[in-house]
């Protein structure tokens, strides 16, 4: 084999592992897109079935309730214009309240309440997430909400 | 007053900044060699002069916030008279405008670390290296002083100041962002010296062996500044996570894998004079992405604990440097890379083949983290949808493109440079080969029942034992040699290697480990109770009330004991719940026992109605495992940096062509990187 072909032979070999691998990446990045619906468009039937979205607004005052063993939540995320409930065990994020903004991730259950595996509230009381915010823009229930970010 | 001078001094810096930009360069391409000395000469002083004036702008913030003038806009922001005088002076890089201040400092550290360090460089070399981080700090003091001043006076002066974000109140605020940056910076130095090499006429292809001591360096603080973070946000934030592939973190990561894809090219650029157009991209790469990571976290597209409060002017000044950065050095790249001379033969089984293969890997890798973290931000920009790429992506995509890297880990080192027969690396590498994969299956098979774990430990395992095995060759004591003798004649860059290679086979031992034994449940526990989660026992055995000094805190003490042995003498826990006031902010401290081969992970959520408390209880083993990997890499870097041979670089030139003529071959008297 000449110095030329197997140059040649290399660079083929490298150009094969490349493409393997933009296959590859762009294949778990379809897969694992998360998309954002507000209260709204799941309301109308907009999010998907059978795969895990994030939802974001506010938590209604006086929404949150714990079952059984204290783990249990059981609240409404609203964006002033539809609501929501959300079932999510597990402890809740320091910084969830009732009233605040949130960000939640999970799936539809049958009875189309959505079943989170995972809440998030961000770390400063001014700190709107921006996922909120924005739902919350979408249903004009507030002008341009703040969304200065913590430090 | 001490205010003004440190602005005065910043404005000093920036007219500085501006002459070391120029100077050097213009001096450099005299023809007379009176007027080019003179200006050469000159280079040096106007950096230290000019690092001196940004440092005392540095020193003046501090100054400022150690003595509580909330006069200013940015301590009466980010700091308060009860913040305990640490955390006061870190508030200097809690908020944009100081931590703009620190990259500017951590500059100055390089800059004067090359006056010092650098003597045994060629004066026009050095100059021009100089000038061009003269140019990255003009970019960035300008900046600073149009539109982030940080000594920017407040009309009405509020009594007390906002305090410092309460997660930002840890030993870990004092260290990572320094560190980080450090790193970060570091890429600056790499960056010039490609730009300077480019600069010069007679292109000099000893410049990589110039870079070398400063890129490793600037690696291992980058290293040193990921693994800060990480670790805090292991017992801060994370509630026990400890990388969550936050936009943030992958923007640290990429210069990351894309430095240390250039700590590889650059040993090949040094030693056989190939891929000196890679390198010298990559070097371009590397600053980029660290411009990059800062236009990120600065600029508030990103919503995350960094993000800082911002406005879009700011971004778009970072993006403006960046393409400026990016254009023009790509440009210079395209007029005089063609003169590079081409690239020395290899075959498709040799040392520089593998390190290809290795940078290839690296870079596809931040190449697809780069994907995942602007992608959603681009749709963002665009009114597209608002989605979100979670850990999952990276997951599935990071673990196969590490496992060939982590193969080739081990081999390589055994590889000659331009050709290794195949035959011989086999009868070289069987014995670690068979031994890390029978060890690892036995393993994994016998108690851990995943193929995820069994191809982690035998990738962890190659890489322990093929280092070892490396080491234990290269250090032999032969016939009329000592153990010592082999020992001295290693260079320090080998040790550098074996050293970081050892800490990676670690960390993916302690990744592989922890994630495939880990368990953790969240419970609610009364005072007294005790609960049993896996092998061991937890009990709340009582709660104080232990106020610090700017917050009210909670204190558990939970006993922790092995299930088997309820009468055994039980390990402490004390979680922490705090409130700081001033921000009316509640704060999770985790109560952690680290050990050999486990950590205990106890934190605390709230109080409920029935006086009991939530918590989340974690088993983490072999997490140490992971930090010490990590530590080791840092340490590998800082060795190798250390090399005699590269700092006398510049005086012991004919040694670069002499390397190139040996063959390097693994022998028993000794290995060379």
């Amino acid at each position: 084999m000449t110095a030329r072909r197997k140059r040649l032979l290399l660079l083929l070999l490298g150009l094969a592992l490349l493409a393997t691998a933009t296959a590859l990446v762009l294949q778990a990045f379809q897969k694992n897109l998360v998309f954002f619906y507000t209260p709204s468009q799941v309301l109308a039937q907009e999010a998907p079935q059978g795969r895990s979205f994030r939802i974001g607004g506010l938590v209604e005052a006086g929404s949150l309730q714990r079952g059984g063993d204290g783990l249990d939540n059981r609240f409404v995320v609203t964006d002033q214009s539809q609501r929501l409930s959300v079932h999510y065990h597990g402890l809740l994020p320091d910084l969830f309240r009732e009233g605040r903004g949130v960000v939640a991730q999970g799936r539809i259950d049958r009875e189309g309440h959505f079943e989170a595996e995972q809440v998030l509230a961000k770390h400063d009381e001014n700190y709107m997430p921006p996922e909120a915010a924005a739902a919350l823009r979408q249903a004009s229930a507030l002008p341009d909400p703040s969304t200065e970010a913590a430090p | 007053m001490t205010v003004e001078l440190a602005h005065l001094a910043l404005m000093l810096a920036l007219s500085l900044a501006l002459v070391q930009a120029v100077l050097p360069i213009w001096g450099a391409s005299r023809q007379d060699a009176g007027q080019r000395e003179r200006a050469l000469s000159l280079a040096v002083p106007v950096a230290v002069a000019q690092s001196a004036c940004v440092t005392l702008a540095f020193a003046g913030l501090l100054f400022a916030l150690g003595e509580n003038d909330f006069s200013l806009r940015y301590v009466a922001e980010h700091s308060n008279r009860r913040l305990p005088l640490p955390f006061r002076l870190s508030a200097a890089w809690a908020g944009h405008e100081g931590s703009l201040l620190l990259w500017l400092q951590m500059l100055a550290l390089w800059t004067l670390a090359l006056a010092r360090w650098g003597r045994s460089l060629p004066a026009p070399m050095r100059a021009r290296v100089i000038a061009v981080l003269g140019m990255v700090s003009a970019g960035f003091i300008s900046f600073t002083l149009l539109n982030s001043d940080p000594f920017e006076r407040l009309a009405q002066v509020p009594p007390d100041g906002r305090d410092l974000n309460p997660l930002l109140q840890d030993p870990g605020m004092i260290f990572h962002p320094p560190l980080l940056y450090m790193g970060y910076v570091g890429f600056s130095v790499a960056f010039a010296f490609a730009v300077a090499a480019l600069l010069d006429r007679e292109f000099d292809p000893a410049w990589a062996r110039w870079s070398r001591p400063w890129t490793l360096a600037a690696w291992s603080f980058l290293t040193l500044g990921i693994f800060l973070g990480s670790f805090w946000a292991y017992y801060e934030l994370g509630w026990g996570g400890w990388w969550f592939w936050d936009a943030v973190e992958n923007a640290s990561f990429m210069p990351w894998l894309v430095g240390t894809a250039l700590i590889h090219s650059l040993a090949v650029s040094d030693k056989r004079g190939g891929f000196r157009h890679w390198t010298l991209l990559l070097a371009m790469a590397c600053f980029s992405l660290s411009l990059l990571g800062t236009f990120l976290v600065r600029s508030g597209v990103l919503s995350s604990v960094h993000a800082f409060a911002s406005d879009p002017q700011r971004g778009l000044y970072i993006l403006a440097l960046l393409t400026l950065a990016i254009g023009a050095s790509l440009a210079l790249f395209a007029w005089r890379a063609p003169r590079l001379a081409a690239i020395p033969a290899f075959s498709w089984l040799s040392r520089e083949s593998l390190l290809l293969l290795n940078n290839l890997f690296l870079l596809v890798s931040a190449a697809t983290i780069l994907l995942g973290t602007l992608y959603p931000m681009l749709l963002e920009a665009l009114h597209l949808g608002s989605i979100s790429v979670g850990p999952p992506y990276f997951e599935t995509v990071f673990v196969p493109l590490m496992a060939p890297l982590l193969t080739l880990a081990a081999a390589a080192p055994f590889t000659t440079w331009r050709q290794t027969a195949p035959a011989r690396l086999w009868l070289q590498l069987r014995w670690p080969l068979l031994a890390a994969l029978g060890l690892g299956l036995l393993l994994s098979l016998s108690t851990l029942h995943s193929m995820q774990a069994a191809l982690g430990l035998c990738l962890g395992l190659w890489v322990l034992l093929g280092t070892l095995w490396h080491a234990g060759h290269a250090l032999k004591p032969g016939p009329g040699a000592s153990l010592l003798q082999a020992w001295h004649r290693t260079p320090r860059a080998t040790v550098g290697m074996w050293t970081a290679h050892l800490g990676l086979a670690v960390f993916v031992l302690g990744v592989s480990l922890v994630r495939t034994l880990e368990y953790s449940q969240d419970l609610r526990l009364n005072v007294g109770r005790s609960a049993t989660v896996g092998d061991y026992q937890f009990r709340l055995a009582g709660l104080t009330r232990r106020d610090g000094p700017n917050y009210l805190a909670a204190r558990a003490d939970i006993e922790v004991r092995p299930a088997r042995d309820p009468q055994a003498k039980p390990v402490l826990l004390h979680p922490e719940k705090r409130f700081f006031p001033v921000q009316a902010m509640p704060m999770t401290e985790a109560g952690i026992d680290r050990g050999f081969s486990r950590d205990l992970y106890v934190s605390l959520a709230e109080l409920g109605a029935d006086q009991s408390w939530g918590m989340r209880i974690q088993v983490k083993p072999f997490m140490s495992w992971l930090w010490c990997g990590v530590l080791l890499m840092a340490l590998g870097g800082f060795v190798a940096a250390a090399d005699r041979r590269l700092r006398l670089a510049g005086r012991t030139q004919a040694c670069a062509q002499q390397a190139q003529g040996l063959p390097l071959a693994l022998s028993p008297q000794g290995a060379r990187a």
